[in-house]
């Protein structure tokens, strides 16, 4: 049975209405784009469809409780929940510097976690 | 009293940029003022994605694109002080400004650059109604809240307005365990990049209701939740459609206003539409000498806008202070907001100030209109006109302007930007 | 065992505990909430009346003028912002002159003096914003403007310091009375006492009852306003009223002593002696009915709105004097408008009433009517602010900007006398998040404040006590 999705194209304000008809995992046509990077888009978000991931992690001594991170490259949609709950496994300790990896090959997409600002270490760290 | 060439007020990316500009044309001494205990102003809570792709040519997160402005700073040695918050500038160019280690001290500037930022509305500018319970935060604190303090606002949220921030922060608590019921917004169209409605709202199926808005609160201590009701096309409430929605948080995101209380104490003419100051193609205020970049000037959506901006302020400062192409004053072109425009910046051009080949005129179209064409007109004469299939309020447009053609009008006549119609398909 | 236990941190217990604490008695107040002034004495209009349209030979008109001038001496000792601007009351038309004539009269026979009648030439000159449809007005230049929470905040500080002890989240639940002893049910435990001052505000009724005193009812009326941006705050120079209904001063425009504009109140009777929530139509009435006085008020400067609730007394008047079933417990009653200006007077009645009920009163020598006072960083010259961040480096950093508070009168507010406790306690106290951007900035930083000084997590800070907490747990 051919399914409909409607898409909103995202790369620019225009914002195409679109539609994809699709047949299991084949693209039977796309519909309602105005230019080439709508069609690209359509054909990535119905097939592959990927996002970054950006959030933070636990952070041991630091002058901060939490550290922001991100997926250093988009990673695959579905994969979201799963990626949040890798990070929010994660403790590093301070000090965090941005560029750091956090988190290596993530679910074993290749993609690493690393972060995106710098944590310096707390002075007199006793205590919580 | 202390004396020094340029003093910026704001370590945010309108700040760094201005500084980094001026020092490389030329400025040996610059000073930036920064009230919080790092530079990088509203982009420090930003993790999310989303910046730089114009000016750097390559996605990064808020942080990251703060990040390459603080190296310039650091690379170019120019000194700043944190936790420094300015308390009142002079129409003379005095900054009085107060920290924990000098007390209170005041700089003689030769020029001075503007670039507070701005901050949010708030419930009470909204004036909605009901009780007043805990649970209630404007978005940007709420990002402060979770990105920075590393706490959750609340478990059930409610997020009125469909700006970016309101956009992104559904997101936000969503991936961290929040329920997020909806975002409401008046209008009949968003003002958030059609990207984080897809992203943000889309993938974690979150609803968006426009033409909606929150007319009451409830809830004695904590907030237990908001009563939501459809509005007609007078943006009314309409009684019958009114439903409780229980929830623990309500969010806002319904808008940035410019921070320009120490504008408005210095005798800076403002503009009752961008609430930001007047400002010249150059970035000049209408005190001599004070230039203003950035959220200060007006509401920007892309941080790559504010950082083009404030170079140019950087550069403008950096030749008055030297000196050079410096302009007559009493000569101006007044930039005018026509036909569907809210406000355009500048607002005006000097007109011998027009030494770079090219004049950009910044603005906000005032409706979501389709098909329509972008134009300059002076008089009868169109100097630029641009085809739009869709334009909305939440997108800022741009038409670059000739300066050998703007050289032709004469002082004190009006440049237009208009909005024109084919007569078809509006 | 206490001489003599007030029920109610209001400015009316607060006024009574003080003018107690200058005798040699052992005094407690309690209230039911998390600080003082949580009730109607931290909403409501601000004004230190006249005295000219109470009821001449009430006890209303006796202990207003009787406060009014009471009020400059008192906030000297309290540290209390206090400024007597004047009132007008306005009329639309020409035979308005008729009715300012009669309240010229009430006033005369209430024993203030000084009013005057003024044409439209003089009252244009004195507040240029006024409607030109205002053609004649009644002026009072003896009323004022105060801070509310200042004014029973100083008091209740003053009285504590003086030996009096006050107990706060101790609500009272049941009275009863053996032996000359009161034995108090309270959330706090039972506490016993001989006298028993009830100033309980909009529940004196019920305090009342628990002892079997069915003698008055207190009827909840609301008030709502909304507050402009202090760019407003010179928008009028006086207190405007229009000519009063007979449900009261009707809605006025004021500066307050902070620098912003007030507009309101309504008024509507409710059931509810909670419900403090606002709404659109009482609102739009407030603004609708101000713009008769000042046409060019700009909505777009609100920052916030809030509601008061009037404690409507069935007598019409103050209840002040002996229960009927016990001449030891003492009602302050029905204290409604002008119950703010009165509350020095209010004081000092209660005290007379409770010597002629047989307490004994004996001064005690080291009694000190001043408080004292404490400088905000934003208040002080460059050079005191200077010699201050030196000794203390908190004078120079600001939380909040809008009202350009510092670390370090946020700290003091936290450990002063009746120190706050929670954020808007903090607010209340230093005006950090009353400004326009109301708290968005600088609640985050309070609460870390507060977080630090009190020893609490950050997720057991709250706005205003009880459940109302900001953060929920941790993300990670
Ligand atoms: C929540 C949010 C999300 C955003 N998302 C995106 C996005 O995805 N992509 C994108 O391109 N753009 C985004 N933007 C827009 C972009 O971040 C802003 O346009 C940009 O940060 C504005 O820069 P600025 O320097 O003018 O202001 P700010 O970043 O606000 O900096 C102003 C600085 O001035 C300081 N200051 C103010 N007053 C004083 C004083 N009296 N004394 C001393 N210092 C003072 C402040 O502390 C602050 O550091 C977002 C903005 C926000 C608020
Ligand atoms: C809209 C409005 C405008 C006004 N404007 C003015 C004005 O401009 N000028 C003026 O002079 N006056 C004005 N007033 C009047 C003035 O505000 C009041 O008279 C005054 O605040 C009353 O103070 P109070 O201490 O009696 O009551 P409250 O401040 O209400 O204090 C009573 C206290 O008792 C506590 N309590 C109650 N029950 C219990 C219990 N069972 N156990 C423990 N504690 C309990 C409550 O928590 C509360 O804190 C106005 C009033 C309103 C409503
Ligand atoms: S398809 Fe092309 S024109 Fe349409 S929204 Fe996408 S990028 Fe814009």
């Amino acid at each position: 049975m051919p399914e409909k999705r409607n898409l909103i194209c995202i790369n620019c304000p225009v914002g195409c209405l679109i539609e994809v008809t699709l047949d299991g995992d084949t693209i039977n046509s796309i519909k309602g784009y105005q230019c080439k990077r709508g069609l690209e888009y359509a054909r990535a978000e119905c097939t592959n469809p990927v996002r970054t991931v950006t959030s933070t992690v636990r952070v041991k001594d630091g002058i901060l409780p939490v550290a922001p991170v991100k997926t250093e490259k988009p990673i695959p949609k579905r994969l979201i929940r799963d990626c949040m709950k890798e990070i929010n496994r994660c403790c590093v300790q301070a000090p965090v510097k941005i560029g750091d990896v956090i988190v290596e090959n993530l679910l074993g997409t290749g993609v690493n976690i690393v972060a995106t600002g710098n944590v310096p270490e707390a002075h007199g760290k006793n205590g919580s | 009293m202390k004396e020094v060439d340029l003093v910026v007020i704001g370590g945010g990316p309108a700040g760094m940029a201005a500084a980094v500009k001026a020092k490389e044309k030329g400025v040996q001494d610059v000073l930036i003022l920064e009230r919080e205990n790092s530079l990088g102003g509203i982009l420090n809570q930003c993790i999310h994605n989303g910046f730089g792709l114009h000016y750097f040519g390559e996605e990064l997160t808020g942080l990251e694109y703060a990040a390459r402005f603080i190296d310039k700073v650091h690379r170019m040695n120019i000194p700043y002080c944190l936790e420094t918050m300015v308390l009142n500038i002079g129409s003379d160019k005095t900054v009085t400004a107060v920290n924990s280690t000098e007390g209170v001290f005041t700089i003689k500037a030769k020029s001075i650059i503007l670039a507070m930022g701005c901050r949010e509305r708030t419930r009470g500018a909204l004036n909605i109604p009901g009780t007043r319970p805990s649970g209630i935060y404007t978005a940007g604190t709420a990002q402060k809240y979770v990105n920075i303090y590393g706490y959750m606002p609340g478990k059930s949220v409610v997020i009125l307005g469909s700006g970016d921030i309101g956009l992104i922060m559904a997101r936000r608590l969503t991936l961290e365990g929040a329920e997020v019921k909806m975002v409401c917004e008046l209008l009949p169209y968003s003002s958030g990049l059609t990207r984080n409605i897809v992203q943000c709202l889309d993938d974690y199926n979150i609803p968006l209701k426009l033409n909606h808005t929150v007319v009451a609160v409830h809830g004695k201590e904590r907030l237990e939740g908001v009563t939501v009701a459809e509005v007609d096309q007078n943006r009314k409430p309409i009684p019958e459609t009114a439903e409780f929605v229980p929830c623990d948080t309500l969010l806002l995101s319904v808008g940035l206003i410019p921070e320009n209380e120490l504008s408005r104490d210095a005798g800076i003419e403002l503009d009752p539409v961008t609430s930001g100051p007047v400002v010249d193609a150059r970035m000049e205020t209408s005190v001599e000498g004070i230039f203003a970049c950035g959220n200060v000037a007006h509401v920007h959506d892309l941080v790559d806008n504010v950082s083009n901006e404030s170079e140019l302020a950087g550069e403008s400062a950096a030749e008055y202070i030297l000196g050079i192409n410096v302009p007559d004053r009493s000569e101006t072109i007044v930039v005018k907001a026509g036909n569907g425009i809210r406000y355009t910046v500048p607002q005006l051009i000097r007109k011998q100030s027009l030494s770079r080949d090219t004049v950009k005129i910044f603005f906000r179209v005032a409706d979501v209109y389709r098909n329509v064409r972008l134009a300059a007109r002076c008089g009868n004469n169109i100097l630029v006109e641009r085809k739009r299939i869709k334009v909305t309020p939440g997108e800022m447009e741009t038409l670059e302007l000739k300066s050998q053609d703007l050289r032709e009008i004469n002082a004190g006549e009006e440049l237009v930007i208009e909005l024109r119609t084919d007569g078809e398909g509006h | 065992m206490y001489d003599v236990v007030v029920v109610g941190a209001g400015v009316t217990g607060a006024f009574i505990a003080r003018e107690l604490s200058k005798y040699r008695l052992s005094i407690l107040v309690i209230d039911k909430e998390s600080d003082v002034a949580m009730g109607t004495s931290k909403a409501n209009s601000a004004i230190v009346h006249a005295g000219y349209d109470a009821v001449p030979g009430t006890l209303k008109a006796l202990l207003n003028i009787r406060g009014n001038k009471m009020m400059k001496r008192i906030s000297e000792e309290l540290d209390v912002s206090f400024k007597m601007t004047g009132s007008l009351v306005v009329c639309f038309s020409k035979d308005g002159i008729f009715e300012l004539e009669e309240l010229k009269i009430r006033g005369f026979k209430n024993g203030v003096e000084d009013l005057e009648i003024i044409g439209a030439d003089r009252l244009r000159e004195m507040e240029p914003n006024i409607s030109p449809n205002a053609v004649v007005a009644l002026y009072a230049p003896s009323a004022g403007i105060i801070c509310p929470y200042e004014l029973t905040l100083h008091a209740m500080e003053n009285a504590v310091e003086n030996g009096a002890e006050l107990k706060l989240e101790c609500e009272l639940s049941g009275i009863s009375y053996d032996r000359e002893v009161f034995r108090l049910e309270t959330t706090k435990g039972v506490i016993e006492c001989r006298y028993l001052v009830n100033a309980a505000g909009l529940y004196s009724d019920t305090v009342a009852e628990m002892a079997g005193d069915h003698s008055f009812r207190i009827n909840p009326r609301k008030g709502e306003y909304v507050l402009l941006d202090k760019i407003y705050g010179s928008f009028v120079n006086r207190v405007i009223f229009q000519l009063p209904t007979d449900k009261g001063k009707g809605v006025l425009v004021t500066p307050t002593v902070d620098g912003n504009l007030l507009v309101g109140p309504n008024a509507e009777d409710i059931d509810d002696k909670t419900d403090t929530s606002t709404t659109s139509r009482g609102l739009s009435e407030v603004i609708n009915v101000a713009r008769l006085s000042v046409p060019s008020l700009d909505t777009r400067g609100i920052i916030t709105s809030f509601a008061g609730l009037r404690a409507t007394g069935s007598t019409g008047d103050f209840i002040i004097g002996p229960s009927p079933v016990n001449n030891k417990l003492i009602h302050a009653a029905g204290i409604e408008s002008p119950g703010l200006t009165a509350a020095p007077a209010i004081g000092e009645m209660v005290a007379d009433v409770l010597k002629k009920n047989g307490l004994k009163l004996e001064d005690k020598p080291d009694y000190c009517p001043y408080i004292e006072k404490y400088t905000p960083s934003r208040k002080m010259s460059e050079s005191q602010w200077n010699e201050a961040v030196k000794k203390d480096p908190a004078h120079g950093r600001i939380v909040c900007r809008c009202e350009k508070i510092t670390e370090a009168d946020i700290v003091a507010s936290i450990r002063r006398t009746i120190g706050a406790r929670n954020v808007d306690a903090v607010k209340r106290r230093t005006r950090a998040g009353m400004g326009r951007c109301q708290g968005g900035f600088c609640s985050p930083r309070v609460v870390e404040i507060l977080s630090k000084e009190l020893g609490i997590p950050f997720e057991e800070v709250t706005k205003s006590g009880g459940k109302s907490v900001f953060l929920l747990k941790k993300t990670k």
